[in-house]
Order: C-alpha cells, then structure tokens, then sequence
C-alpha cells in the first residue's frame, strides 16, 4: 500500500522538479500542450528548446522501455476510431483551454491560478463524465 | 545547440516521473476517473508530488529577474475565466476520458509504436494544427 502511494508521488516529483529547472533555465511553463503547440508557430519563433524537450520524451520513453517496460503496458481497449476522435479532442482542447494536466494541473495550481484552477476542476468533470458514460452506457467497449 | 541541451535533459527527466508515476499507463488514469467504479488515485498522488515540489520552488525561481538561458520569464497573463477555457477544457477532458492520454504520456509512449498510441498522437497534433488554422486570434493571418 505504501509503495502504491509512494511511486506516484515520487514521479509526481521528478515531473515537480522539471517543470522547476525549465522555468529556471528557458523562463517557460511546463505545459507540455503548449510546448508542442508552439512547434505549429509563434511570435518569437523559439522551435529549438521545444523540439529539445520532445526528443527528450523520446529517449526518457526509450529509457522506460528498457528499464521500467511494464510503465509502458496499456491494458485500454478502444477502437481506432476512438482514439483518433480522443487524439483530436485533446489536440483543439487543449489549445483552445490554454492547457493540459501539465500546464494547468501542475504549473498552474502551483501558482494560484484561477483560471487553471477552474481548468482542472472542468476537465476532471469531464473526463469523469466520459468514463462513466463510456461504462455505462457502452459497457466499457468503444 | 548546447543551450538547448538542458531543455533535452528535462524532457528526459519529466518522461521518466511520467513512467515512475505510472501515468504511460491509460488505465491508471481512466481508473482515477472512474469515479463510480474501482477508482485509483494514483494521479492524485502524482498531483500532490508535483504540485508540493513546484509550488515551492517556483517562487523561488521568480526571485530572479530573469531564467539563465532565456532572456525573459514567460508565464501566463490571462485572468479572466472565458468560455475558450470551459469550452477547450470541456473537450480536452473527453478526450482524455476516452484515451487515457494526455499529451505528454501519448509522446512519452510512442517508443512502444502501439497503433492506438500512434493515432492518437497523430490525431492530436492534427487537432492542433486544426486550433492553429482556425483560431481568430493567433490563426493563419498575413
């Protein structure tokens, strides 16, 4: 029981940690949905840390496949066609929400907002909602 | 290029907490949402890690008049609560609902070239792109 506790939190605060260092070092928030929305262009044109940041996730998600494999197991089942209809939703959510889990979650929380705070509750309602209608009323297959 | 090298570091560093916490894993995450079922709280932990370290941290971080590589801090100005935020963090939370992912996870997790990983990244940064063509205010314009 500890252990399901503490490696969560642990996680959670290494991710603490890197959102810390990329605010000390590039002055920018570690949300990750706007990290990769700026690739599709910004004012500042600033393409290179973000594109630094993603090859990073590439080769932390090489390093988990080596030494933590069982962190990548995907157990969900969904068709195709909901993931590509989810994959869509998150990408214009997010950009249109001025955020993700990263973003507001954590970085936002951190810092009192309360737009983020507000962003949190609603797309936590949100999700909760769609697990419960996808179980409900798909009985858990879609 | 080496200025950038940090950024890498901490994209490593942020997809490593994502794996240690268990969040590459959508089942944990549709099981935190699962509020009228078997609910894992793991990504409350998670929350409560992140949020604990960088709260913290973060004001130290703004003693400083400016991050050590990048020329300006750049936080978020909006305040006000708009129906963008509701609407996107409406649409985001379905997604993630439905997936499991967000987008750093669904980055993170390509590595493993699972096809419902690989459409929804696909379709997520198609629905960015879409935001960037359509949005009014940062859209496509000359």
């Amino acid at each position: 029981m500890i252990a399901s506790i503490l490696t969560p939190l642990i996680g959670g605060m290494l991710i603490g940690v890197a959102a810390t260092l990329l605010l000390l070092f590039y002055g920018k928030v570690f949300g990750v949905s706007g990290v990769i929305g700026g690739l599709f262009g910004t004012p500042e044109k600033d393409y290179d840390w973000r594109i630094a940041v993603v090859i990073g996730f590439f080769v932390g998600g090489l390093l988990l496949s080596i030494f933590l494999p069982a962190s990548l197991n995907n157990t969900v089942t969904r068709s195709p066609m909901a993931m590509i209809v989810a994959g869509l939703f998150v990408g214009y959510g997010t950009r249109l929400g001025g955020g993700c889990t990263s973003g507001h979650g954590i970085c936002g929380i951190s810092r009192f907002s309360k737009r983020s705070m507000t962003a949190v509750v609603t797309f936590m309602l949100s999700g909760a909602a769609t697990v419960a209608i996808v179980n409900l009323v798909f009985g858990g297959s879609i | 290029m080496k200025k950038n090298l940090p950024a890498f570091l901490f994209g490593v560093i942020f997809a490593l907490g994502l794996g240690i916490a268990g969040m590459t894993q959508p089942q944990k995450i549709i099981g935190f949402l699962d509020v009228f079922g078997k609910w894992d709280p793991s990504l409350l932990w998670v929350m409560v890690g992140a949020i604990a370290v960088h709260s913290v941290t973060y004001r130290l971080v703004m003693r400083r008049s400016t991050p050590i590589i990048g020329e300006v801090f750049s936080l978020p100005k909006k305040k006000d609560l708009d129906a963008k935020l509701i609407c996107g963090s409406v649409l985001f939370g379905l997604g993630w609902g439905l997936a499991g992912f967000c987008p750093a996870p669904a980055i993170v997790s390509l590595i493993t070239l699972n096809t419902p990983t690989v459409l929804f990244t696909g379709a997520m940064l198609t629905g960015m792109l879409i935001f960037k063509l359509t949005d009014r205010k940062t859209g496509i314009r000359h």
